[in-house]
């Protein structure tokens, strides 16, 4: 019995590693992002689905829609960092916020069109990114979570109290959407965000099977191993944080137009928390794991909403059951059930 | 100069409780290496219990501190038992992720069972009483915290220095299986450590429950102060807590007298950025190494 348990935790293991267990025998092979009839049928499956929504569904589920894809873009770039580079961040509101913040700024008080705002938001946030990642070279682990916790405390107060540069908390309105003068519609919005968010998706599928990818894994697996194999920490961890938080700002101003208003409040520590909750619930250092933990822990406030104040209760009980269950999260549960019924009958 | 020792005398007085709330990580980090970010939300609750044993059960104040220290203690070891234990295998990422869904769940429990609306503890001592020392004007209230504070301090120097108990936990947190070896019930120690350090956070939190009044996100600020105070300090050295605690209160004060009130929250942020930076093993800690 525990001989099958061990045996089965290993082809669990190579099944995480290889996300199949077909032979492959070139490194062509292994570089398909879509396989074979039946990846080929989800996928288009999928983007059907998409792009029907707005028939489909009703209309107020197309703004929490277009909610799902803002988050999925920020899990997706706090997974690229955590669960891929391994380096904590407990301030990634900190990043959300200030790439929030620069959209607003820049389409309210510059006037500039969005797509160049939302563009300033991410790259802002991913100077503050590489800024954040330097005395990050220096630390690891709990050092690292603490000096992350106080930049996301940081940005906070400082948007709380410097009123000239955010408005404080009476607030910061951004202009809407619009394209050549007219004013883009919800279910506009909702294709514009899914587009982006799926692109931003498609960029990490790539980035993590690329040298940098494959760089960030050696890093969380062990730095010093890394570095003596001639990956050069220096420039990995900062562009990892870069990266992460160039996505973490791209998703705060898509938030920032979403909602139309900024107030620093949005952008505690709870939210902090909340989106490393996404990750860990979906699965750690894996993509799809963050679009499921994003799509997952944004519908469940909604629909939740009458039992508002039980939410942190049902946060934190997930989190702790996900961690003592699965600690590979929601995609590691559905890769044990792909895995069982590939092996079945043993 | 009267100014001057008036505003450190004040920071002192916040500077205490800010060590005490560093103390209970410090304790927890020392023995298990688990930084606790549910420690803040356990604070809160202990403070809580305290509040309905006195407003609801009628319990004279100093029963009901000594019930809520106790709950509070038994709260943190179950935590220990129930959650940390199983899960032991768990990376670094996994404890903390697993300390912060246990805050969440505290702070949740806490603002379903009495509610978000803040609340008024009633505290034995007074805080319009005024005495002087020469120039400088102290509040009964900051004089008895500060006292308090001291005792709590002093009580837990002996512990761990002084007792059985705790050579067994500093042997614990030095090599746990080495302590195994030697037949100290590392299971134990490490419970009595979670439940330690959970009632000092209580103790912090009816301590400063009269000054920020009570509801389920008192200790969110006072809880980060004490992290950045264990950084500051070092965040394995007990003494550098209560150096790093008091000085983040004295530090602090004088910065919003001198400086900017605004911001005053914000440094201690920026003080645990820049002793990170510049010497991440804090004041008192030892050298910050690892192992290849």
């Amino acid at each position: 019995m525990e001989n099958g348990r061990s045996e089965r935790r290993e082809a669990f293991s190579r099944e995480r590693t290889r996300r199949g267990v077909e032979l492959r025998q070139r490194y062509e092979e292994d570089l398909y992002l879509v396989r074979g009839a039946l990846g080929w049928t989800a996928l288009l499956a999928l983007i059907a689905l998409l792009a029907l929504l707005p028939v489909l569904a009703p209309g107020y589920f197309l703004y929490t829609a277009s909610l799902i894809a803002a988050h999925i873009v920020i899990a997706v770039g706090l997974n690229l960092l955590v669960g891929y580079t391994g380096q904590i961040s407990l301030g990634h509101a900190g990043f959300v916020a200030v790439g929030a913040y620069a959209a607003g700024i820049l389409a309210a008080r510059l006037h500039l069109p969005w797509p160049a705002a939302m563009a300033g938001g991410g790259l802002v946030a991913a100077l503050f990114g590489f800024l954040v990642g330097i005395p990050a070279l220096r630390l690891t682990g709990p050092y690292l979570t603490i000096a992350t916790l106080g930049f996301g405390i940081a940005v906070n107060q400082v948007l709380t109290n410097w009123e000239a540069l955010s408005g404080g908390r009476s607030g910061l309105f951004l202009p809407k959407l619009a394209i050549a003068g007219t004013r883009l519609r919800d279910h506009h919005i909702y294709y514009l965000f899914a587009a982006i968010a799926a692109a931003g998706v498609w960029v990490a599928f790539n980035l993590v099977r690329s040298h940098i990818g494959r760089a960030f894994v050696a890093i969380r697996d062990s730095d010093i191993a890394a570095e003596v194999t001639g990956v050069n920490l220096t420039i990995y961890k900062t562009l990892a944080f870069a990266v992460s938080a160039f996505y973490a700002g791209l998703g705060g101003a898509m938030l920032a137009y979403l909602l139309g208003f900024l107030e620093p409040q949005m952008f505690t520590l709870f939210e902090s928390v909340y989106y490393l909750s996404m990750i860990v619930v979906g699965g750690l250092g894996t993509i799809p794991g963050s679009v499921l933990g994003a799509a997952l822990l944004t519908i469940l406030p909604q629909q939740l909403a009458g039992l508002k104040q039980f939410l942190p209760l049902v946060y934190g009980a997930t989190i702790v059951f996900v961690m003592a269950v699965e600690p590979w999260g929601l995609y590691g549960r559905w890769l044990r059930i792909k895995l069982w019924f590939k092996t079945w009958p043993f | 100069m009267a100014l001057l020792a008036q505003y450190v005398v004040g920071g002192l007085a916040v500077g205490s409780l800010y060590a005490l709330v560093a103390l209970g990580i410090v304790l927890l980090y020392r023995t298990s290496r688990i930084l606790n970010f549910a420690h803040g939300d356990l604070a809160t609750f202990g403070t809580f219990i305290a509040f309905a044993l006195i407003s609801t059960a009628h319990w004279p104040f100093a029963a009901a501190s000594a019930g809520s220290l106790l709950a509070t203690a038994l709260v943190g070891a179950a935590f220990f038992f129930l959650v940390i234990r199983p899960a032991k295998e768990a990376t670094l990422l996994g404890k903390i992720v697993i300390t912060l869904g246990l805050a969440l769940i505290l702070q949740g429990a806490t603002a379903v069972f009495w509610g978000t609306d803040t609340k008024t503890m009633p505290f034995p001592l007074s805080d319009t009483k005024v005495y002087r020392l020469g120039e400088v004007v102290i509040s009964q209230i900051s004089l008895g915290s500060f006292a308090v504070g001291l005792v709590l301090m002093a009580g837990l120097y002996v512990l761990v220095q002084r007792t059985r108990v705790g050579l067994a936990m500093r042997a614990v947190s030095q090599d746990m299986v080495a302590a195994q070896v030697l037949g100290i019930p590392v299971r134990r120690i490490f419970a009595l450590t979670w439940g330690l350090a959970s009632a000092l956070g209580a103790a912090a939190g009816i301590l400063l429950a009269p000054v920020t009044l009570l509801d389920p996100y008192m200790m969110l600020d006072p809880f980060l102060k004490g992290f950045a105070a264990a950084v500051l300090g070092g965040i394995d050295s007990m003494p550098g807590a209560a150096v790093g605690g008091l000085l983040l209160g004295v530090v602090e004060a004088l910065f919003g007298a001198y400086v900017s009130v605004k911001f005053k929250t914000t440094l201690a942020f920026l003080i645990i950025i820049a002793v990170l930076v510049i010497r991440p093993e804090g004041l008192l800690g030892r050298e910050y190494k690892r192992r290849v």
